[in-house]
């Protein structure tokens, strides 16, 4: 190979970032969406009606027993069929990205909520509070505090799952450093630049999910 | 839903043939490289537990930069790049003379990835060893290496075995990134089925089984070893 020919990084950068863009709003979108159905889903684990907590614990298995990509295989496939119309793989994506992380964040919120003295429970219930009204105003401050370097953590391996769009070519950043790798026939550069900047801010999530789990065992 | 399910085409030729090679490809990558996390996060992980602070800086240095870099563009870097960087007789024989360079690639990427995994539930493992049996063996007289062989280490793989199952159902789900370099896996040959009958629900069913039972397999053998090794009287579960 002839130098490590950084012009070539900076020429794309405009192409890269947007890629960086598609890459972080999927992860702020699963994220948010996957904690949402996730509270849903941990709720119904919780729940004395048997049937509800059954179904819960279906979802969950059956979506962390499978691969990520085949769970984008099936909702890339599966979501135009049902709707009956073409809708781009972008939808198809973020729904598979919510339904899956869905899976991993109820059982971080369960894990959370269980941790929580049941003393607390009867307190709430004992002070007139309904079942909602006991896990919103008493339980989930408090899990909330042990769940939150774990949602970080979760969120830095979701931020790296985001590349596998690239089994349906949406142009997240793996994509697009891929397609500038290809057509510039720059490889090494593109990669290892790539594989720089997933570094340095998956670092950064993991240093910060380091930092709130060492605030909460002092705060303890 | 407008689909006509054909579940024929699952046992036609050759699309029967294309799953069956697809499911040995995936236990075939996986358990090559499982054994090479298990063994080399073992290694990590019992140096990263070392009093040494420059041993701890190397291993700990390995473990952020396989974790914080996505396993799909680690395996881009060993295929694409690695030959690239390396001195040219090295380069082209990894990319013209090695046999299944994309099955042998995905294996050590998998393997060197999941390894620094391992590691950390391995350093976690020991470190969750009450502090007085390392000090009671090293009073007995046991070396370093005696204290981890015959004291820290039995004690603490039975506490990391609940997370160790995790990271190997990981394994298996992850092989399936090896479709990116062109290893026909179990999701690769389901997405040809789909590409050439466009009967892709059928194979998409047909591989969300076999991962299914490929986790509870895993599930229940793990379930089995750690109670086969529990020492009676102490739960390895806190």
């Amino acid at each position: 190979m002839s130098g490590f020919d950084v012009s070539v990084i900076l020429d794309a950068l405009p192409f890269l970032a947007k890629g960086l863009g598609l890459s972080l709003g999927l992860t702020a979108i699963a994220m948010v969406g996957g904690l949402a159905l996730g509270l849903i889903i941990a709720i119904a684990r919780l729940s004395r009606f048997r049937t509800l907590g059954t179904l819960a614990a279906l979802y969950v298995n059956g979506f962390r027993a499978v691969p990520l990509i085949l769970v984008i295989f099936w909702f890339y496939f599966l979501v135009p069929l049902l709707l009956g119309r073409p809708v781009g793989a972008l939808y198809s994506v973020l729904i598979a990205f919510v339904m899956f992380e869905a899976a991993y964040y109820s059982e971080i919120i369960r894990a959370g909520m269980k941790s929580v003295r049941p003393g607390q429970w009867q307190a709430a219930q004992a002070s007139g509070m309904t079942y909602l009204q006991a896990i919103r105003l008493v339980v989930l401050p408090q899990a909330l505090r042990k769940m939150a370097p774990l949602m970080v953590t979760q969120g830095v391996v979701l931020f790296q799952d985001t590349s596998l769009v690239y089994v349906v070519s949406l142009h997240d950043f793996m994509t697009s450093a891929s397609i500038v790798a290809n057509t510039q026939n720059r490889i090494v550069e593109l990669y290892v630049f790539a594989a720089l900047v997933y570094f340095a801010l998956c670092t950064a999530g993991s240093t910060l999910a380091q930092r709130l789990s060492s605030n909460r065992q002092r705060a303890h | 839903m407008n689909y006509a399910w054909n579940w024929g085409v699952l046992v036609q030729p050759p699309y029967l043939e294309w799953l069956g090679q697809g499911i040995a490809m995936t236990l075939a990558v996986s358990i090559a490289a499982g054994i090479i996390a298990l063994s080399l996060g073992t290694l990590i992980g019992i140096f990263h537990s070392s009093t040494s602070g420059a041993m701890r800086l190397v291993t700990g240095s390995y473990i952020n930069l396989f974790r914080n870099v996505p396993l799909l563009l680690q395996m881009f870097l060993w295929f694409f790049v690695v030959p690239e960087l390396l001195p040219k007789a090295a380069g082209t024989w990894l990319k013209r003379e090695l046999p299944n360079p994309e099955i042998i690639t995905a294996i050590v990427a998998l393997g060197l990835f999941t390894a620094s995994r391992i590691a950390v539930q391995v350093a976690a493992g020991i470190a969750a060893v009450p502090g007085g049996q390392s000090m009671a063996a090293r009073a007995s007289g046991l070396s370093t290496v005696q204290a981890y062989r015959l004291v820290l280490l039995p004690q603490a793989f039975r506490i990391v075995v609940p997370p160790l199952t995790s990271e190997f159902l990981t394994i298996f789900k992850n092989s399936s990134i090896a479709l990116t370099i062109g290893v026909y896996e179990l999701t690769a040959r389901t997405q040809q089925i789909q590409s050439f009958t466009y009967q892709g629900f059928e194979a998409f069913t047909a591989a969300t089984v076999v991962y299914m039972v490929i986790a509870l397999t895993v599930t229940t053998l793990m379930t089995v070893i750690e109670r086969r090794v529990a020492i009676p009287g102490q739960s390895a579960r806190v």
